[in-house]
């Protein structure tokens, strides 16, 4: 077995310990009858050994990918997104010991493997380095962002535990909305996962030729049943679906058709799972938070915050600048990627002084905690594959 | 203003909430309050104290953290909306014109509204540097107005506090002990086991740690300001250089910004990934995508004007020679010469010809003429040879009779060959340029074009910062305050004797409760002290009220 091919393998063996563990985590909470009890419960020590194990099985797909590809796995969106994961699990594990609650892990397992599952989604194969990714500073500036970025979202999984159990979700409120909107947002996740399984499985391909915003000739591919064409799309593939419409230079109609494809199959999901059950989402995960203690999910979002800020700091903003003074000769662009982890930054300092100032505690400081998640995601997502600037992963 | 005096004897500053040596709570408000706030130790600020003048007003609406947080607030939507639309930075447009027609053409009325409010530029526009000023001068006020009371008060504080003050702190418990003062005896001997500060007074005690991440936002502060200071000075000349050159291959110029520097291109080179070296595991990436750049870098030599040469009078001497590659930059004096850009196949280096003769189309040779630097003769065979007599690098028709060089870039050269053959061995003249020779007699050879070779051209940028090294000094004096401030916490522990066999303890800390709880617990355990509570977290009493009565 070639290094490359070991390195896939332990990755899915870490998935599956994720897997796993989740649900010693779960038997860990349903068997206590409270925070009190269940710190050292038996099922909650078997999880964690369990997330571990799974942890270091990571680690191994992380080095044994750096040495087959001879340069740090952080270089496309694939490899980016899976260590992103797998530091999310490393951040857990930290805030495991340090307040041992089995709740944290009931909620932060289960996202990290939606992110590794997103991660999978895209093309998987190791690329070489262009010249302007060849710097031991861009090494070192994305490990420790994506390192920050994953504490900082730890303190995500505890505002929304922190919101679970003490949003009312019996009675119709402005906060019951929210709530289900974050949870259906995380289901749109799924669509997406789940409609580019399918396709990849049938192996669907469709080629096109077209003219790009430079007013350049192109060529595309599709994975999907092209909904919107590029600019001037021409198919080369014989006998595809006709795109419905045809988008300016500017949309990456591709980009476009994954999302319209994830976000119906997401919708589809959703309403089906309303059908089912017949009550808000947000109501079935609500009796795995409700055994949490309010003031403790509290303190491990402030504390996450506080171990994650200067981290994201030292990551995304200094390093970054270092490296962006040697690759660009400026250590400042205002390019769009650059621009967001700004905002992620000030937007948590202002989370830090709410709280330290002005009180901001319990259920506002959860909503917050939820809302900087959103921001890295959005970071991470959304302005690599719309606003795509110097940084952008293609 | 008067000085506000305490029962216990201590004058405080006039504003004074807490009393700063034993407690006591000094306003009607304080006393009333169930839990006191211990954020700046009710310490009298500036700001909470004078709203007289007009200087008053606007020291406490800088100081004032709803309005720092509403500047970070409002540099956080101008800047998200930054990145909507391209900034005018990456349009590639001169004039204003081509701009406004890119946006419009590309995001139709939201590109118009886009560029008509200034949005393109937004990080550059007045209000945004307004913004970031105001941002610099709330930190400025809002830190002074605090450390100064906040130093003060943490130093005059005394061990012994009043009853009142331990009462309203949110970890709170009192009770009977046995022996009160052995617990007390066994109390300090845990503390100093956890390794906090204890002092001692009169039946009480006080237990203190990492008093020194208070000062850890003022220190975060400070790092801020200096960065801010680094970026103000750029705009002073001799501090920033930020030039861009284009550098053909073989050409030597002046390096902008830089005076007396001269850089010659001796190569530029770009490769690609080949499938056989990259090896194996790249080799699907290479398929899919097709090709990946691999590298660019321009082979450089850097001269400078000898000592007392004047400048431009060519009296150069030779400094080094460098391969500039993307992320590796040229440094000199201060300088960066870095690899951006480049074009290739724009610009010819050299023309290849042969000399022919005419009659039998045979050719006796070839020669190439360097078209920068071009050489006289060319010795072609025996007794055959080419003399460059005239060279019209940027050809522009005839003038008068003669023909005319527009620069000295060649973009269409001409030239005049003077011929020697074994046969004419005086010489026979031609003059030649691209697509057409003229020949004042008839000639029994020619020259012949064979071909060109283009010269590739290198784009640098060229930076001097002296600012950098401040910038630096700013991030790391941030992070040393980020750093401080947040893994470390101050938590303090007050024990005390209060009427016959009571004790009371109450603790503060000013983040991380849960491991101020953890460390109560140990102290509690081992000194029997009396049982305390959370005033703040209702659920864990519950639990423990529940657990006792089962
Ligand atoms: C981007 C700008 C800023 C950053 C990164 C920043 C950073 C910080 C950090 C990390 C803390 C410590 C928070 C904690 O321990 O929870 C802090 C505290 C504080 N900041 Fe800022 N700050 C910024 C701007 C401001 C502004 C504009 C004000 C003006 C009102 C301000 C006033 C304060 C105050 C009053 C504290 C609390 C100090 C204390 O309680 O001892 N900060 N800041």
């Amino acid at each position: 077995m070639g290094l490359a091919a070991l390195s896939s393998n332990l990755l899915l063996v870490s998935f599956i310990a994720y897997l796993v563990a989740t649900l010693f985590f779960g038997g860990a909470v349903k068997g206590a009858k409270s925070e009190a009890t269940y710190q050292n419960n038996r099922w909650g020590k078997i999880a964690i050994i369990i997330t571990i194990i799974g942890f270091i099985s990571h680690i191994g797909y992380f080095i044994t990918r750096w040495i087959a590809s001879g340069h740090a796995p952080v270089s496309n969106m694939f490899e980016f997104t899976t260590a992103f994961g797998m530091m999310l699990v490393g951040s857990f594990i930290l805030l495991f010991y340090l307040y041992r609650t089995p709740s944290l892990g009931l909620f932060a397992l289960p996202i990290a493997i939606i992110i590794i599952a997103y991660a999978s989604m895209f093309p998987r194969e190791i690329t070489p380095l262009i010249p302007a990714l060849k710097s031991y500073w861009l090494t070192v500036h994305v490990i420790t962002a994506a390192l920050g970025e994953s504490i900082l979202a730890i303190s995500a999984v505890a505002g929304l535990i922190f919101l679970l159990k003490n949003i009312d979700l019996t009675k119709k409120s402005k906060q019951r909305f929210w709530i289900e909107a974050v949870i259906f947002t995380l289901i749109l996740v799924v669509g997406f996962v789940l409609s580019s399984t399918t396709f990849k499985l049938i192996g669907y391909e469709a080629e096109f030729t077209y003219i790009d915003k430079n007013e350049k000739p192109a060529k595309i591919e599709y994975n999907y049943p092209p909904l919107f064409g590029m600019h001037q799309y021409k198919a080369i593939t014989p006998e595809v679906m006709t795109p419905w419409a045809e988008m300016p230079a500017i949309i990456n109609a591709k980009t476009l058709t994954t999302f319209v494809w994830a976000v119906t199959t997401g919708i589809l999901l959703y309403l089906i799972l309303r059908l089912i059950f017949r009550r808000p989402i947000a109501t079935l995960f609500q009796p795995f938070a409700k055994k949490a203690n309010s003031q403790l999910m509290d303190e491990i979002g402030y504390r996450a915050v506080m171990i994650g800020f200067p981290v994201f700091t030292l990551g995304a903003l200094i390093f970054a600048m270092i490296w962006a003074h040697e690759a660009w000769s400026r250590f400042w662009g205002w390019d769009p990627k650059e621009v967001w982890a700004l905002i992620t930054w000030l937007f948590y300092a202002a989370f830090l002084h709410l709280r330290l100032s002005r009180g901001w505690d319990g259920e506002k400081s959860a909503w917050l905690a939820v809302i900087g998640f959103i921001i890295i995601m959005f970071n991470l997502i959304a302005v690599n594959l719309i606003i795509a600037g110097l940084h952008s992963y293609a | 203003m008067s000085k506000i005096k305490c029962q216990c004897g201590h004058e405080n500053p006039f504003g004074t909430v807490l009393c700063e040596r034993c407690g006591r709570p000094q306003t009607e408000e304080a006393k009333a309050s169930q839990l006191v706030d211990m954020r700046y130790e009710g310490s009298a600020r500036r700001s909470q104290t004078y709203n007289r003048s007009i200087v008053d007003r606007i020291w406490n609406f800088f100081s004032s953290v709803k309005i720092g947080i509403s500047i970070i607030i409002a540099v956080l939507v101008t800047s998200a909306i930054g990145t909507a639309f391209p900034q005018k930075l990456y349009v590639p447009a001169t004039t204003e014109v081509e701009l406004a027609a890119y946006y419009e053409r590309l995001y139709w009325l939201f590109g118009t509204a886009y560029y008509k409010l200034g949005f393109h530029d937004m990080y550059n526009s007045w209000w945004f540097i307004t913004l970031i000023g105001m941002l610099g001068i709330s930190i400025i006020i809002a830190s002074v107005d605090r450390v100064i009371p906040l130093y003060k008060s943490l130093k005059r504080q005394r061990t012994k506090r009043h009853p009142s003050f331990m009462k309203k702190q949110r970890i709170y418990g009192e009770g009977p002990t046995e022996k009160p003062d052995v617990s007390l005896g066994k109390a300090e001997e845990k503390l100093k086991k956890l390794r906090y500060n204890v002092k001692t007074e009169d039946g009480a005690l006080l237990a203190e740690k990492n008093r020194f991440s208070r000062w850890g936002p003022y220190v975060n502060h400070t790092g801020l300001i200096i960065f801010f200071i680094g970026i103000l000075l750029r705009g002073i000349p001799g501090f920033y250089v930020d030039e861009t050159m284009w550098l053909l291959e073989g050409d030597t110029k002046a390096v902008p910004g830089a005076t007396g520097y001269y850089l010659e291109s001796k190569k530029f080179t770009m490769e690609t990934y080949t499938k056989d070296e990259a090896g194996e595991v790249f080799g699907e990436a290479l398929d899919r995508v097709g090709m990946i750049a691999k590298n660019y870098q321009t082979d450089v030599a850097l001269y400078k004007d000898k000592e007392g040469a004047l400048p431009g009078s060519g009296d150069q001497e030779f400094v080094k020679d460098y391969s500039i590659i993307v992320n590796d930059p040229l440094n000199f004096d201060g300088f960066n010469v870095f690899q951006m850009d480049y074009r290739q196949d724009e610009d010819l280096k050299s023309m290849t010809f042969q000399l022919m003769e005419k009659s039998t189309e045979k050719s006796l040779g070839e020669f190439t003429v360097n078209l920068v630097d071009p050489e006289q003769n060319y010795e072609i065979a025996e007794g055959a040879s080419v003399v460059l007599s005239d060279y019209y690098p940027d050809f522009d028709g005839m003038e008068n009779g003669e023909p005319k060089s527009k620069s000295s870039i060649p973009n269409n050269p001409a030239f005049i060959f003077k011929m020697i053959t074994p046969e004419k061995p005086k010489g026979e003249m031609s003059f030649v340029a691209i697509q057409q020779t003229l020949e004042t007699e008839e000639n029994a050879y020619k020259v012949k074009f064979v071909s060109a070779e283009m010269r590739d051209k290198s784009g640098f940028v060229v930076r001097k910062d002296k600012t950098l090294y401040i910038l630096l000094l700013g991030g790391i004096i941030f992070m040393i305050g980020v750093i401080q401030g947040s893994y470390w916490n101050h938590r303090r522990i007050w024990i005390q004797k209060g009427l016959d066999n009571e004790l009371l303890i109450a603790g503060h800390t000013n983040k991380n409760w849960f491991s101020l709880k953890k460390e109560l617990d140990k102290v509690q355990d081992f000194a029997d002290l009396p049982a305390y509570e959370d005033r703040q977290d209702k659920e864990s009493n519950l639990e423990i009220k529940e657990g006792e009565q089962s």
